[in-house]
C-alpha cells in the first residue's frame, strides 16, 4: 500500500463526497423547511439521470448542455409533488407523511422500471471523457467536473438561502411557519419553492453523474441512503453541515473500502449514522 | 386512561361486539374445513400467503400502530427467523420446530439490542435508522460464508413427508394448517395484547410520550418491549416461509420489499387497529397473486406501481386506513345494558 493509492482513494472520496453533499443539501432543505423527509429523494435523482439520458439519446444533447433542461424538469416535478401530494399531508401524522413519500418512491421506481426496463444504460461518448494525471494520481475528468459543478452549485444555493430576500423568507418559514405567514410570507408558495430548489440540486447532481454512472431504475437507492446519513450527520436543517457531512461520507466510503474491506462499504457509512444519532443527535452543525 | 383500563379489565374477553365474535367464529370454522372442500393447490397457496402476510403485517402493526415507531427494516427479523431454523436443521439436524423457537429468541434479542441503541431516536430518525439496519443485515448475510453468502441455503429434502422436518412434498394441506394456526395465534395474542395493560401503555407512549412519562410509564422500556414483541411475531413467519419454499437467500428473506410490503398492507387496512392488517392483506394479496398470473414474470413493476399509487391515495384521502370506512358500530364494543 503506497502513499499514492491512499491519495487516490482520498481524491475519489472527495469527489464523490461533493456529489453526496449536493444531494443531501436538497434533502436537508426540504426536511428543514417543512419537517418532511423525502423518501423519494433517490428516485428523483434517478429521474434526473434518466432525463439526461433521454435528452442525449433522443436529441443528441450532451449531458452538460442538457443540465438546464433537467433542472427545469425536476423543479416542475418538485412543484407538482408539492401541490399534488405534500400539500395534503402537511398536517397529517408523521406515519402518514413517511408512508406518502415512501409510496411516491415505490411508484416512481416501478414506473421507471415499467417504462424503461431495469436494464443498465449509459451515455456513450460524452464530451467529458478521459482522465487527468496530477503527480501520480489519476482523476477521471467527468468525476472531476461533476464535483466542481456540485461544489459551485452548493455555494450558489448557500448564497441564495442566506443572502437573498427569498432565501431569508425560506428560512423564516422553516423557523416558524405561522409567524412567517403573519409577516406576509405565503408558506404554501415557499414550500413549493423549497421542493423546486431541493429537486434542482438533485437535478444538477444527477445530470453531472449521468456522464459516467450507469443509469438504471434502482440507482438512486444508495445515494438516498447516504443523503439521509449526511443530513443526520450535518445536523437538522443545516445546509453548510451537509457539505462537511458529504465529504466525510465520501472519504469514509473510499478509505474504508481501501483499508478494511470494500464489500462492506455501505456498512461503514451506516455505522457513522448510528454513532452520530446516538452520541450527537443534533449532528455536527445542528442548531438544536 | 385508567377508567378505560378498568372497563377493559372487568369485561370478559369475548365481550367485543357479539356479532363480530360470532362472525369470527364461523370464519375460523370455515377456514379449518376449507381444505376438505377445495384442494386446488393454487387456492391453498393463496390462503397460505394471506395467512403469512397477515401475521407479518400484524407484527409491523404492533410496533408502528400501537407504540408509534415507524420501522422500515422489519425484513431483518423475517430473515433472522428463516436463517436460524434452516441453519440449525442443515448443520445439526435440529427440527425446525426448535429452530422456530430459537429464531424467536434470537430476533427478540436482536430487537432489544437495536432498541437499546436507537432508543433515543424518534420519528424520522428512528425510521431511517431501522431502514439502514435492515439493509445492513442484507449486506452482511450476503457476505457471510458460513450461511452460504449470496447463494443462500438449500434445505436438504427429506424422502417422504415429515412433520419432524416440516416438509410436505405431496400436498399443501399440512402447510395450510400450520400457517393457519400461527395466523390465528398471532391475531389472538395481539388482540389480547391490544386490550391488556401493556397495550394501553403502548398507546399512551404513542399518543403523548411526555404525558405517559409523567404518569410513571417508562417510555423507552415500552418502546423496546413493543419492538421485541413485534420481532417475535415476525421471526416464526420467516422460519415457516423457509420451510414452505425450502430455499432461502439474503435477497429474498432480508429483502427491503418485505419491509415495504408489511407497511403497505397495514397502512392500507388501518394502522393501530388489530383487524387493519387483515383487511389490507385480504384485499392486496389476491391482487398480487393474480397479477403474477396475468402479467407473468414482468408483473413485478406493474403491481408495485399500483401499490405506490394506493399508498399515496390512502395517505391523502384515508389516513386511518380502509377500516375507517366500516360503520363505527362495528368497531366499538357492545354497550352494556
Amino acid at each position: 500500500m503506497t502513499i499514492e493509492i491512499i491519495l487516490q482513494a482520498v481524491a475519489s472520496g472527495l469527489m464523490m463526497g461533493l456529489i453526496y453533499a449536493l444531494i443531501a443539501a436538497g434533502l436537508s432543505l426540504i426536511f428543514g423547511l417543512m419537517d418532511i423527509v423525502n423518501f423519494a429523494h433517490g428516485e428523483h435523482l434517478m429521474l434526473s439521470m434518466f432525463s439526461s439520458f433521454w435528452l442525449w439519446s433522443l436529441f443528441d444533447l450532451d449531458p452538460i448542455f442538457s443540465i438546464p433542461i433537467t433542472i427545469l424538469l425536476m423543479a416542475l416535478c418538485g412543484v407538482a409533488t408539492h401541490y399534488f401530494l405534500i400539500k395534503h399531508i402537511l398536517k397529517a401524522k408523521m406515519l402518514v407523511q413517511i408512508c406518502a413519500t415512501f409510496g411516491l418512491s415505490i411508484f416512481i421506481r416501478s414506473f421507471a422500471q415499467f417504462l424503461w426496463t431495469p436494464d443498465f444504460q449509459n451515455i456513450k461518448e460524452p464530451l467529458l471523457e478521459g482522465r487527468i494525471e496530477i503527480s501520480g494520481i489519476f482523476i477521471g475528468q467527468p468525476q472531476f467536473y461533476a464535483s466542481i459543478v456540485c461544489l459551485v452549485s452548493f455555494f450558489l444555493l448557500y448564497l441564495f438561502v442566506t443572502r437573498t430576500e427569498t432565501g431569508l423568507a425560506l428560512q423564516a418559514t422553516a423557523q416558524d411557519r405561522k409567524a412567517a405567514e403573519i409577516l406576509g410570507i405565503p408558506s404554501d408558495r415557499m414550500f413549493a419553492l423549497g421542493w423546486a430548489i431541493g429537486l434542482s440540486c438533485v437535478a444538477v447532481a444527477g445530470g453531472m453523474m449521468s456522464n459516467y454512472f450507469f443509469i438504471f431504475p434502482d440507482v438512486g437507492l444508495n445515494f438516498a441512503l447516504f443523503a439521509f446519513v449526511a443530513v443526520a450527520l450535518g445536523g437538522f436543517g443545516s445546509i453548510i453541515g451537509c457539505l462537511y457531512a458529504g465529504i466525510i461520507i465520501g472519504l469514509t466510503e473510499s478509505l474504508g473500502g481501501l483499508l478494511i474491506d470494500p464489500s462492506y462499504k455501505l456498512l461503514y457509512v451506516f455505522a457513522i449514522y448510528l454513532l452520530v444519532v446516538i452520541y450527537r443527535p443534533q449532528g455536527l452543525f445542528g442548531r438544536y | 386512561m385508567n377508567i378505560k383500563l378498568e372497563i377493559a379489565k372487568q369485561e370478559p374477553l369475548w365481550n367485543t361486539n357479539k356479532n363480530i365474535v360470532r362472525f369470527i367464529f364461523f370464519i375460523v370454522i370455515f377456514l379449518f374445513l376449507l381444505p376438505y372442500f377445495n384442494t386446488n393447490s393454487f387456492y391453498l397457496h393463496l390462503m397460505i400467503t394471506i395467512f403469512m402476510y397477515a401475521a407479518m403485517s400484524q407484527s409491523w402493526n404492533v410496533v408502528a400502530g400501537m407504540s408509534g415507531q415507524i420501522s422500515l427494516g422489519h425484513g431483518a427479523f423475517f430473515g433472522l427467523g428463516a436463517y436460524s431454523s434452516t441453519f440449525l436443521y442443515m448443520e445439526y439436524g435440529v427440527t425446525p420446530w426448535v429452530g422456530i423457537i430459537v429464531g424467536i429468541f434470537l430476533s427478540s434479542i436482536v430487537a432489544i439490542l437495536i432498541g437499546l441503541s436507537v432508543l433515543r431516536l424518534s420519528g424520522h430518525y428512528f425510521a431511517i435508522a431501522t431502514l439502514l439496519i435492515g439493509i445492513s443485515f442484507q449486506v452482511f448475510f450476503q457476505r457471510w460464508d458460513l450461511v452460504g453468502a449470496a447463494s443462500g441455503l438449500w434445505v436438504p429434502l427429506t424422502e417422504t413427508d415429515s412433520w419432524y422436518a416440516i416438509q410436505f412434498h405431496t400436498s399443501k394441506i399440512p402447510y395450510y394448517y400450520i400457517f393457519l394456526i400461527f395466523f390465528i395465534l398471532t391475531f389472538f395474542l395481539t388482540w389480547l395484547l391490544d386490550r391488556s395493560k401493556v397495550g394501553f401503555r403502548f398507546r399512551a407512549v404513542r399518543d403523548d410520550p411526555q404525558a405517559a412519562a409523567s404518569l410513571g410509564i417508562s417510555v423507552s422500556k415500552y418502546k423496546i418491549i413493543a419492538y421485541a414483541i413485534s420481532a417475535m411475531i415476525m421471526a416464526p413467519m420467516g422460519s415457516l416461509f423457509a420451510q414452505y419454499i425450502l430455499i432461502i437467500d439474503p435477497d429474498r428473506v432480508f429483502s427491503f420489499d418485505i419491509s415495504i410490503f408489511v407497511l403497505l398492507l397495514t397502512v392500507l387496512g388501518g394502522v393501530g387497529n388489530v383487524w387493519g392488517p387483515l383487511i389490507g392483506t385480504i384485499i392486496l394479496i389476491p391482487i398480487t397473486e393474480y397479477s403474477r398470473i396475468w402479467f407473468g414474470g414482468t408483473g413485478g413493476a406493474i403491481d408495485l406501481m399500483i401499490y405506490g399509487v394506493i399508498l399515496m391515495l390512502i395517505c391523502v384521502f384515508r389516513p386511518e386506513g380502509l377500516i375507517s370506512m366500516l360503520p363505527s358500530k362495528f368497531l366499538e364494543r357492545e354497550k352494556k345494558r
